[in-house]
Protein backbone atom coordinates (compact mmCIF):
# COMPACT_ATOMS: atom_id res chain seq x y z
CA UNK A 1 0.00 0.00 0.00
CA UNK A 2 1.20 3.35 -1.08
CA UNK A 3 -0.43 5.71 1.34
CA UNK A 4 -0.06 6.15 5.15
CA UNK A 5 -3.01 3.52 6.18
CA UNK A 6 -6.02 5.14 8.31
CA UNK A 7 -5.97 2.95 11.10
CA UNK A 8 -2.95 0.76 11.80
CA UNK A 9 -3.18 -1.80 14.55
CA UNK A 10 0.53 -3.37 15.44
CA UNK A 11 0.47 -6.68 18.14
CA UNK A 12 -2.40 -5.00 19.91
CA UNK A 13 -3.04 -7.44 23.55
CA UNK A 14 -6.00 -6.78 25.83
CA UNK A 15 -6.62 -9.21 28.56
CA UNK A 16 -9.82 -8.76 31.61
CA UNK A 17 -7.78 -10.94 34.34
CA UNK A 18 -6.92 -14.43 33.42
CA UNK A 19 -8.94 -14.09 30.04
CA UNK A 20 -6.76 -13.14 27.14
CA UNK A 21 -9.59 -11.29 24.64
CA UNK A 22 -7.20 -9.99 21.89
CA UNK A 23 -3.73 -11.67 21.84
CA UNK A 24 -1.77 -9.90 19.15
CA UNK A 25 -3.88 -8.06 16.09
CA UNK A 26 -2.43 -6.45 13.74
CA UNK A 27 -3.80 -4.89 10.60
CA UNK A 28 -3.80 -2.17 8.17
CA UNK A 29 -6.72 -0.32 7.16
CA UNK A 30 -6.52 1.87 4.22
CA UNK A 31 -8.00 5.58 3.73
CA UNK A 32 -12.10 5.24 1.92
CA UNK A 33 -12.24 1.29 2.74
CA UNK A 34 -15.10 -0.43 4.01
CA UNK A 35 -13.43 -3.08 6.51
CA UNK A 36 -15.60 -5.70 8.44
CA UNK A 37 -14.31 -8.00 11.02
CA UNK A 38 -16.34 -11.23 11.35
CA UNK A 39 -16.32 -13.23 14.03
CA UNK A 40 -18.53 -15.51 17.02
CA UNK A 41 -20.10 -13.71 20.06
CA UNK A 42 -17.29 -13.22 22.66
CA UNK A 43 -14.41 -13.39 20.21
CA UNK A 44 -13.23 -9.65 20.60
CA UNK A 45 -14.92 -7.78 17.96
CA UNK A 46 -16.12 -5.05 20.36
CA UNK A 47 -13.13 -5.11 22.02
CA UNK A 48 -10.89 -4.23 19.11
CA UNK A 49 -13.61 -1.13 18.38
CA UNK A 50 -13.32 -0.29 22.42
CA UNK A 51 -9.41 0.09 22.34
CA UNK A 52 -9.07 1.74 18.92
CA UNK A 53 -11.65 4.68 20.32
CA UNK A 54 -9.67 4.64 23.75
CA UNK A 55 -12.50 3.36 25.85
CA UNK A 56 -10.49 0.57 26.98
CA UNK A 57 -6.90 0.82 27.21
CA UNK A 58 -4.86 -2.69 25.60
CA UNK A 59 -1.41 -3.71 27.41
CA UNK A 60 0.49 -4.05 25.05
CA UNK A 61 0.68 -2.81 20.79
CA UNK A 62 -0.04 0.30 19.34
CA UNK A 63 -2.51 1.87 17.59
CA UNK A 64 -2.43 4.49 15.17
CA UNK A 65 -4.68 6.62 13.66
CA UNK A 66 -3.54 8.90 10.58
CA UNK A 67 -0.06 7.69 12.04
CA UNK A 68 -0.64 9.15 15.54
CA UNK A 69 -0.26 6.69 18.25
CA UNK A 70 -3.46 6.95 20.59
CA UNK A 71 -2.65 4.66 22.91
CA UNK A 72 -2.02 6.39 26.41
CA UNK A 73 -3.21 10.14 24.73
CA UNK A 74 -3.38 12.59 27.07
CA UNK A 75 -7.44 13.47 27.42
CA UNK A 76 -7.32 16.57 25.30
CA UNK A 77 -5.19 15.14 22.50
CA UNK A 78 -7.99 12.41 22.14
CA UNK A 79 -10.63 14.38 22.09
CA UNK A 80 -9.08 16.12 19.14
CA UNK A 81 -8.62 12.67 17.70
CA UNK A 82 -12.33 11.69 18.52
CA UNK A 83 -13.70 14.27 16.94
CA UNK A 84 -12.57 12.16 13.30
CA UNK A 85 -14.98 9.10 14.54
CA UNK A 86 -18.81 8.34 14.09
CA UNK A 87 -19.94 5.57 15.81
CA UNK A 88 -23.44 3.55 15.44
CA UNK A 89 -23.57 1.71 18.74
CA UNK A 90 -25.32 -2.18 18.78
CA UNK A 91 -28.74 -0.66 20.69
CA UNK A 92 -28.59 2.51 19.15
CA UNK A 93 -27.28 4.15 22.48
CA UNK A 94 -29.36 7.55 22.27
CA UNK A 95 -29.69 9.56 24.23
CA UNK A 96 -33.14 8.82 26.13
CA UNK A 97 -33.51 12.79 27.57
CA UNK A 98 -32.62 14.36 24.63
CA UNK A 99 -35.37 14.36 21.63
CA UNK A 100 -34.35 12.77 18.40
CA UNK A 101 -33.05 15.57 16.49
CA UNK A 102 -31.12 16.84 20.20
CA UNK A 103 -29.52 13.59 19.80
CA UNK A 104 -28.09 13.77 16.15
CA UNK A 105 -27.46 17.31 16.99
CA UNK A 106 -24.93 16.23 19.51
CA UNK A 107 -21.64 15.57 18.60
CA UNK A 108 -22.08 18.97 16.15
CA UNK A 109 -23.29 21.09 19.19
CA UNK A 110 -21.38 20.02 22.22
CA UNK A 111 -17.88 18.46 20.08
CA UNK A 112 -18.04 21.04 17.24
CA UNK A 113 -20.00 24.25 18.71
CA UNK A 114 -22.09 24.44 16.50
CA UNK A 115 -25.36 26.76 17.81
CA UNK A 116 -28.49 25.07 18.28
CA UNK A 117 -30.51 26.38 15.41
CA UNK A 118 -27.81 25.59 12.88
CA UNK A 119 -27.31 22.52 13.86
CA UNK A 120 -31.14 21.67 14.06
CA UNK A 121 -31.57 22.09 10.65
CA UNK A 122 -28.60 19.66 9.78
CA UNK A 123 -30.01 17.37 12.28
CA UNK A 124 -32.85 17.18 10.15
CA UNK A 125 -30.97 16.95 6.78
CA UNK A 126 -29.46 13.69 8.26
CA UNK A 127 -32.54 12.52 9.48
CA UNK A 128 -34.14 12.92 6.09
CA UNK A 129 -31.16 10.89 4.64
CA UNK A 130 -31.64 8.35 6.50
CA UNK A 131 -35.05 8.33 5.85
CA UNK A 132 -36.92 10.03 8.41
CA UNK A 133 -39.06 12.98 8.39
CA UNK A 134 -38.69 16.22 10.07
CA UNK A 135 -41.41 15.19 12.51
CA UNK A 136 -39.75 12.60 14.22
CA UNK A 137 -36.96 15.07 15.10
CA UNK A 138 -39.33 15.98 18.12
CA UNK A 139 -39.89 12.75 19.54
CA UNK A 140 -38.02 10.93 22.16
CA UNK A 141 -36.05 7.98 21.54
CA UNK A 142 -38.05 5.41 23.58
CA UNK A 143 -41.20 6.45 21.23
CA UNK A 144 -39.15 4.97 18.33
CA UNK A 145 -38.90 1.60 17.31
CA UNK A 146 -36.12 -0.66 16.70
CA UNK A 147 -35.38 -0.18 13.05
CA UNK A 148 -35.99 3.84 13.41
CA UNK A 149 -33.48 4.03 16.16
CA UNK A 150 -31.03 2.35 14.56
CA UNK A 151 -31.43 4.95 11.94
CA UNK A 152 -31.17 7.71 14.38
CA UNK A 153 -28.20 6.34 15.61
CA UNK A 154 -26.38 6.19 11.73
CA UNK A 155 -27.57 9.73 11.41
CA UNK A 156 -25.63 10.91 14.65
CA UNK A 157 -23.02 9.14 13.60
CA UNK A 158 -22.50 10.72 10.24
CA UNK A 159 -23.83 14.03 11.60
CA UNK A 160 -20.35 15.32 11.99
CA UNK A 161 -19.18 13.81 9.01
CA UNK A 162 -16.56 11.72 10.46
CA UNK A 163 -13.18 10.58 8.60
CA UNK A 164 -13.81 7.43 10.11
CA UNK A 165 -17.16 5.36 11.11
CA UNK A 166 -17.63 2.28 13.33
CA UNK A 167 -20.47 0.29 12.54
CA UNK A 168 -21.15 -1.90 15.89
CA UNK A 169 -23.50 -5.06 14.60
CA UNK A 170 -25.25 -2.82 12.44
CA UNK A 171 -28.30 -5.26 11.90
CA UNK A 172 -28.48 -7.22 14.85
CA UNK A 173 -32.29 -7.55 16.30
CA UNK A 174 -33.87 -6.08 13.41
CA UNK A 175 -35.59 -7.87 10.49
CA UNK A 176 -34.22 -8.90 7.10
CA UNK A 177 -35.94 -6.11 5.31
CA UNK A 178 -35.05 -3.43 7.80
CA UNK A 179 -31.40 -5.11 8.16
CA UNK A 180 -31.46 -4.61 4.42
CA UNK A 181 -32.38 -0.87 4.63
CA UNK A 182 -29.94 -0.46 6.91
CA UNK A 183 -26.96 -1.82 4.73
CA UNK A 184 -28.08 -0.03 2.38
CA UNK A 185 -27.75 3.34 3.93
CA UNK A 186 -24.32 2.59 5.74
CA UNK A 187 -23.15 1.97 1.81
CA UNK A 188 -24.50 5.16 1.15
CA UNK A 189 -23.13 7.25 3.94
CA UNK A 190 -20.00 5.86 3.75
CA UNK A 191 -19.56 6.46 0.02
CA UNK A 192 -21.35 9.92 0.11
CA UNK A 193 -18.77 10.97 3.69
CA UNK A 194 -15.41 8.77 1.55
CA UNK A 195 -15.42 7.45 5.35
CA UNK A 196 -13.29 5.25 6.52
CA UNK A 197 -15.68 2.29 7.91
CA UNK A 198 -15.06 -0.67 9.92
CA UNK A 199 -17.70 -2.77 11.05
CA UNK A 200 -17.74 -5.94 13.30
CA UNK A 201 -20.86 -8.21 12.77
CA UNK A 202 -21.51 -12.07 12.29
CA UNK A 203 -24.56 -11.33 9.69
CA UNK A 204 -22.57 -12.69 7.18
CA UNK A 205 -25.02 -11.22 4.30
CA UNK A 206 -24.22 -7.59 5.89
CA UNK A 207 -20.58 -7.81 5.90
CA UNK A 208 -20.78 -8.99 1.86
CA UNK A 209 -22.96 -6.08 1.08
CA UNK A 210 -21.14 -3.49 2.80
CA UNK A 211 -17.29 -4.39 3.33
CA UNK A 212 -14.40 -4.01 0.86
CA UNK A 213 -12.56 -6.59 2.96
CA UNK A 214 -12.94 -8.35 5.63
CA UNK A 215 -10.94 -10.10 8.15
CA UNK A 216 -12.06 -13.18 10.75
CA UNK A 217 -11.47 -12.71 14.37
CA UNK A 218 -11.42 -15.79 16.42
CA UNK A 219 -9.98 -16.16 19.98
CA UNK A 220 -8.45 -12.52 19.74
CA UNK A 221 -6.07 -13.29 16.75
CA UNK A 222 -7.20 -12.52 13.16
CA UNK A 223 -7.12 -15.99 11.26
CA UNK A 224 -8.19 -14.35 7.94
CA UNK A 225 -7.62 -11.03 6.15
CA UNK A 226 -8.61 -10.39 2.35
CA UNK A 227 -11.02 -9.01 -0.22
CA UNK A 228 -14.92 -9.47 0.29
CA UNK A 229 -14.36 -10.92 -3.49
CA UNK A 230 -12.41 -13.55 -2.04
CA UNK A 231 -13.69 -14.96 0.99
CA UNK A 232 -15.53 -17.55 -0.49
CA UNK A 233 -12.51 -18.78 -2.29
CA UNK A 234 -10.38 -18.62 1.31
CA UNK A 235 -9.36 -22.46 1.60
CA UNK A 236 -9.26 -20.97 5.38
CA UNK A 237 -11.27 -23.49 7.29
CA UNK A 238 -12.31 -20.96 10.14
CA UNK A 239 -13.93 -18.60 7.31
CA UNK A 240 -15.55 -21.76 5.26
CA UNK A 241 -16.69 -23.00 8.30
CA UNK A 242 -18.31 -19.40 9.77
CA UNK A 243 -20.07 -18.35 6.41
CA UNK A 244 -21.59 -21.29 6.25
CA UNK A 245 -22.85 -21.44 9.84
CA UNK A 246 -21.56 -25.31 10.05
CA UNK A 247 -21.28 -26.22 13.80
CA UNK A 248 -18.52 -28.73 12.90
CA UNK A 249 -15.16 -27.31 12.18
CA UNK A 250 -12.27 -26.04 13.64
CA UNK A 251 -14.03 -23.33 15.28
CA UNK A 252 -15.60 -25.26 18.81
CA UNK A 253 -18.03 -23.62 20.67
CA UNK A 254 -17.51 -24.17 24.65
CA UNK A 255 -20.44 -25.99 25.80
CA UNK A 256 -20.37 -27.97 28.29
CA UNK A 257 -22.06 -31.87 27.27
CA UNK B 1 -4.09 -19.97 56.72
CA UNK B 2 -7.37 -19.95 55.16
CA UNK B 3 -9.18 -17.82 57.35
CA UNK B 4 -6.58 -14.91 56.55
CA UNK B 5 -7.38 -15.18 52.65
CA UNK B 6 -10.53 -13.56 52.77
CA UNK B 7 -9.78 -10.74 55.23
CA UNK B 8 -7.03 -9.80 52.68
CA UNK B 9 -8.95 -10.03 50.06
CA UNK B 10 -11.58 -7.85 51.80
CA UNK B 11 -8.33 -5.69 52.39
CA UNK B 12 -7.49 -5.32 48.99
CA UNK B 13 -10.66 -4.73 47.81
CA UNK B 14 -11.89 -1.78 50.29
CA UNK B 15 -7.87 -0.71 49.04
CA UNK B 16 -8.81 -0.66 45.38
CA UNK B 17 -12.59 0.28 45.76
CA UNK B 18 -11.05 3.55 47.96
CA UNK B 19 -8.25 4.27 45.22
CA UNK B 20 -10.71 4.37 42.42
CA UNK B 21 -13.27 6.69 44.02
CA UNK B 22 -10.47 8.66 45.22
CA UNK B 23 -9.00 8.82 41.57
CA UNK B 24 -12.80 9.38 40.53
CA UNK B 25 -12.89 12.84 42.76
CA UNK B 26 -10.36 14.23 41.58
CA UNK B 27 -11.08 14.31 37.63
CA UNK B 28 -14.31 14.96 38.85
CA UNK B 29 -12.82 18.13 40.69
CA UNK B 30 -10.85 19.15 37.88
CA UNK B 31 -13.69 18.85 35.11
CA UNK B 32 -15.50 21.09 37.79
CA UNK B 33 -13.19 24.14 37.93
CA UNK B 34 -11.96 24.28 34.08
CA UNK B 35 -14.24 25.39 30.89
CA UNK B 36 -16.51 25.01 29.51
CA UNK B 37 -18.83 24.80 32.23
CA UNK B 38 -22.37 24.30 31.05
CA UNK B 39 -24.95 26.08 32.86
CA UNK B 40 -28.00 24.73 31.42
CA UNK B 41 -27.25 21.82 33.05
CA UNK B 42 -26.24 22.73 36.17
CA UNK B 43 -29.62 24.58 36.11
CA UNK B 44 -31.55 21.49 35.58
CA UNK B 45 -29.93 19.67 38.09
CA UNK B 46 -30.24 22.05 40.45
CA UNK B 47 -34.26 22.53 39.56
CA UNK B 48 -33.88 18.91 40.41
CA UNK B 49 -32.18 19.26 43.72
CA UNK B 50 -33.65 22.16 44.62
CA UNK B 51 -37.04 22.94 44.01
CA UNK B 52 -38.37 19.38 43.50
CA UNK B 53 -37.01 18.16 46.80
CA UNK B 54 -39.11 20.74 48.34
CA UNK B 55 -41.90 18.96 49.48
CA UNK B 56 -40.15 15.97 50.80
CA UNK B 57 -37.49 18.16 52.51
CA UNK B 58 -40.23 20.75 54.17
CA UNK B 59 -42.13 17.54 55.55
CA UNK B 60 -39.31 16.51 57.42
CA UNK B 61 -38.69 19.93 58.35
CA UNK B 62 -41.81 20.59 59.74
CA UNK B 63 -42.25 17.44 61.67
CA UNK B 64 -39.32 17.28 63.13
CA UNK B 65 -39.12 21.02 64.52
CA UNK B 66 -42.82 20.06 66.01
CA UNK B 67 -41.65 17.04 67.78
CA UNK B 68 -38.58 18.84 68.84
CA UNK B 69 -40.40 21.41 70.49
CA UNK B 70 -43.38 19.09 71.83
CA UNK B 71 -39.82 16.61 73.18
CA UNK B 72 -38.09 19.46 74.68
CA UNK B 73 -40.85 21.00 76.78
CA UNK B 74 -41.91 17.66 78.12
CA UNK B 75 -38.27 17.18 78.57
CA UNK B 76 -37.54 20.41 80.39
CA UNK B 77 -40.81 20.60 82.49
CA UNK B 78 -38.83 18.33 84.56
CA UNK B 79 -36.43 20.44 85.64
CA UNK B 80 -38.53 24.08 84.95
CA UNK B 81 -36.31 24.74 81.83
CA UNK B 82 -38.99 24.94 79.30
CA UNK B 83 -38.17 28.55 78.88
CA UNK B 84 -35.28 27.17 76.71
CA UNK B 85 -37.36 25.11 74.31
CA UNK B 86 -36.94 27.58 71.60
CA UNK B 87 -33.43 27.66 71.55
CA UNK B 88 -32.89 24.61 71.59
CA UNK B 89 -35.37 24.05 68.73
CA UNK B 90 -33.97 26.69 66.93
CA UNK B 91 -30.36 25.68 67.53
CA UNK B 92 -30.52 22.30 67.12
CA UNK B 93 -32.26 22.66 63.14
CA UNK B 94 -29.56 25.21 62.17
CA UNK B 95 -26.85 23.68 63.21
CA UNK B 96 -27.75 19.31 63.27
CA UNK B 97 -30.62 18.44 61.90
CA UNK B 98 -31.80 21.10 59.27
CA UNK B 99 -28.56 19.36 57.08
CA UNK B 100 -28.49 15.81 58.59
CA UNK B 101 -32.12 15.40 57.84
CA UNK B 102 -32.46 17.11 54.64
CA UNK B 103 -28.95 15.56 53.79
CA UNK B 104 -30.26 12.01 54.09
CA UNK B 105 -33.53 13.03 52.26
CA UNK B 106 -32.31 14.29 49.56
CA UNK B 107 -29.80 11.23 49.65
CA UNK B 108 -32.50 8.94 48.85
CA UNK B 109 -34.09 10.94 46.44
CA UNK B 110 -31.33 12.28 44.16
CA UNK B 111 -28.11 10.31 45.13
CA UNK B 112 -30.55 7.23 43.68
CA UNK B 113 -32.09 8.83 40.69
CA UNK B 114 -28.57 9.90 39.44
CA UNK B 115 -27.04 6.52 39.87
CA UNK B 116 -29.69 4.97 38.13
CA UNK B 117 -29.43 7.33 35.20
CA UNK B 118 -25.81 7.73 34.74
CA UNK B 119 -25.85 3.62 35.38
CA UNK B 120 -28.34 2.88 32.78
CA UNK B 121 -26.39 5.44 30.60
CA UNK B 122 -23.59 3.33 31.10
CA UNK B 123 -25.15 -0.54 30.87
CA UNK B 124 -26.88 0.77 27.63
CA UNK B 125 -23.12 2.08 26.21
CA UNK B 126 -24.71 5.94 25.50
CA UNK B 127 -21.77 6.84 28.46
CA UNK B 128 -19.28 5.34 25.53
CA UNK B 129 -21.72 6.75 23.19
CA UNK B 130 -20.49 10.59 24.50
CA UNK B 131 -17.08 9.77 24.22
CA UNK B 132 -17.58 9.18 20.67
CA UNK B 133 -19.39 12.37 20.48
CA UNK B 134 -16.18 13.88 21.26
CA UNK B 135 -17.90 14.83 24.61
CA UNK B 136 -16.07 14.15 27.88
CA UNK B 137 -18.68 12.19 30.03
CA UNK B 138 -17.13 13.65 33.73
CA UNK B 139 -17.39 17.14 31.93
CA UNK B 140 -21.06 16.71 30.67
CA UNK B 141 -22.68 13.82 33.16
CA UNK B 142 -20.85 14.38 36.73
CA UNK B 143 -19.53 17.98 36.79
CA UNK B 144 -22.98 19.96 36.26
CA UNK B 145 -24.22 17.27 39.15
CA UNK B 146 -21.62 18.03 41.68
CA UNK B 147 -21.81 21.83 41.06
CA UNK B 148 -25.50 21.96 41.98
CA UNK B 149 -25.16 19.48 44.47
CA UNK B 150 -22.49 21.55 46.16
CA UNK B 151 -24.90 25.22 45.23
CA UNK B 152 -28.08 23.61 45.90
CA UNK B 153 -28.53 21.60 49.21
CA UNK B 154 -27.81 24.65 51.26
CA UNK B 155 -30.36 27.15 50.03
CA UNK B 156 -33.00 24.07 50.49
CA UNK B 157 -31.35 23.33 53.68
CA UNK B 158 -32.29 27.24 54.92
CA UNK B 159 -35.49 27.07 53.68
CA UNK B 160 -35.62 23.46 55.59
CA UNK B 161 -34.38 25.43 58.73
CA UNK B 162 -36.96 27.97 58.15
CA UNK B 163 -39.55 25.65 57.78
CA UNK B 164 -38.63 23.75 61.15
CA UNK B 165 -38.12 26.73 63.13
CA UNK B 166 -41.75 27.32 61.89
CA UNK B 167 -42.89 24.07 62.74
CA UNK B 168 -41.21 24.25 66.75
CA UNK B 169 -42.85 27.89 66.87
CA UNK B 170 -46.67 26.39 65.83
CA UNK B 171 -46.05 23.65 68.46
CA UNK B 172 -44.92 25.96 70.92
CA UNK B 173 -47.46 28.90 70.58
CA UNK B 174 -50.61 27.04 69.68
CA UNK B 175 -50.23 23.44 71.39
CA UNK B 176 -48.02 24.58 74.71
CA UNK B 177 -49.53 28.11 75.76
CA UNK B 178 -46.39 29.53 75.03
CA UNK B 179 -46.85 33.53 74.13
CA UNK B 180 -45.51 34.01 70.59
CA UNK B 181 -44.13 37.12 70.81
CA UNK B 182 -41.60 35.54 73.63
CA UNK B 183 -41.37 32.35 71.60
CA UNK B 184 -39.66 34.55 68.63
CA UNK B 185 -37.79 36.56 70.24
CA UNK B 186 -35.95 33.95 72.57
CA UNK B 187 -35.76 31.86 69.22
CA UNK B 188 -33.45 35.27 67.65
CA UNK B 189 -32.31 36.03 71.29
CA UNK B 190 -29.49 33.28 71.26
CA UNK B 191 -29.67 32.13 67.64
CA UNK B 192 -25.32 33.17 66.32
CA UNK B 193 -24.26 33.36 62.85
CA UNK B 194 -22.35 30.46 63.00
CA UNK B 195 -25.03 28.46 64.08
CA UNK B 196 -26.80 29.05 60.62
CA UNK B 197 -23.26 28.88 58.32
CA UNK B 198 -21.89 26.19 59.86
CA UNK B 199 -25.22 24.08 58.80
CA UNK B 200 -25.16 25.69 55.25
CA UNK B 201 -21.15 24.19 55.27
CA UNK B 202 -22.31 20.88 56.18
CA UNK B 203 -24.94 21.27 53.80
CA UNK B 204 -22.62 22.12 51.26
CA UNK B 205 -20.00 19.53 51.82
CA UNK B 206 -23.39 16.99 52.13
CA UNK B 207 -24.87 17.96 48.62
CA UNK B 208 -20.96 17.88 47.46
CA UNK B 209 -21.15 13.76 48.44
CA UNK B 210 -24.75 13.04 47.57
CA UNK B 211 -23.73 13.62 43.64
CA UNK B 212 -20.08 12.32 43.66
CA UNK B 213 -21.64 9.11 45.23
CA UNK B 214 -24.46 9.00 42.59
CA UNK B 215 -22.23 9.76 39.90
CA UNK B 216 -19.39 7.31 41.22
CA UNK B 217 -21.65 4.57 41.81
CA UNK B 218 -23.52 5.00 38.51
CA UNK B 219 -20.53 5.54 36.34
CA UNK B 220 -19.21 2.18 37.56
CA UNK B 221 -21.81 0.42 37.57
CA UNK B 222 -21.99 -2.74 35.22
CA UNK B 223 -23.85 -6.11 34.00
CA UNK B 224 -27.76 -4.97 33.16
CA UNK B 225 -30.78 -4.40 35.44
CA UNK B 226 -29.27 -5.60 38.37
CA UNK B 227 -25.31 -3.64 38.05
CA UNK B 228 -28.01 -0.44 38.07
CA UNK B 229 -29.91 -1.48 41.03
CA UNK B 230 -26.91 -2.75 42.93
CA UNK B 231 -25.20 0.84 42.24
CA UNK B 232 -28.28 2.59 43.41
CA UNK B 233 -28.49 0.88 46.60
CA UNK B 234 -24.64 1.62 46.94
CA UNK B 235 -25.03 5.17 46.19
CA UNK B 236 -27.79 6.03 48.81
CA UNK B 237 -25.93 3.26 51.49
CA UNK B 238 -22.44 4.79 51.13
CA UNK B 239 -23.60 8.40 50.75
CA UNK B 240 -25.72 8.39 54.29
CA UNK B 241 -22.90 7.19 55.76
CA UNK B 242 -20.35 9.36 54.87
CA UNK B 243 -23.06 12.02 55.58
CA UNK B 244 -23.37 10.87 59.36
CA UNK B 245 -19.40 10.62 59.35
CA UNK B 246 -18.62 13.75 57.66
CA UNK B 247 -21.60 15.20 60.30
CA UNK B 248 -19.26 14.40 63.10
CA UNK B 249 -15.84 15.23 62.13
CA UNK B 250 -17.62 18.39 60.66
CA UNK B 251 -19.40 19.31 64.27
CA UNK B 252 -15.97 18.56 65.70
CA UNK B 253 -14.41 21.05 63.54
CA UNK B 254 -16.61 23.87 64.01
CA UNK B 255 -17.57 23.66 67.46
CA UNK B 256 -15.07 21.78 69.53
CA UNK B 257 -12.71 24.10 70.97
Amino acid sequence: MSQTPKIQLIDVHKSFGAKTVLDGITVDIAPSESFVIIGGSGTGKSVTLKCILGLMRPEQGRILVDGLDVVGMRPREREEVLRKFGMLFQGAALFDSLKVWENVAFGLIQGHKMERRKAKDKAVEKLYAVGLGADVGELYPAELSGGMQKRVGLARAIATEPEIIFFDEPTTGLDPIMADVINDLIVKCVKELGATAVSITHDMHSARKISDRMAMLHRGRLVWVGRTAEVDQSDNPFVDQFIHGRAEGPIKMELRR
Amino acid sequence: MNFLAPIGAFFLSFLRHTGRLINFCGIALSHCVRPPIYPRLILRQMIEIGYFSLPVVGLTAIFTGMVLALQSHTGFARFSAEGAVATVVVISITRELGPVLAGLMVAGRIGAAMAAEIGTMRVTEQVDALVTLATNPFKYLVAPRIIAGFITLPMLVLVADIIGVFGGFVVGAYKLGYNPATYLHSTWEYLKPLDVISGLVKASVFGFIIALMGCYHGYHSKGGAQGVGQATTNAVVSSSILILTLNYVLTALFFDK
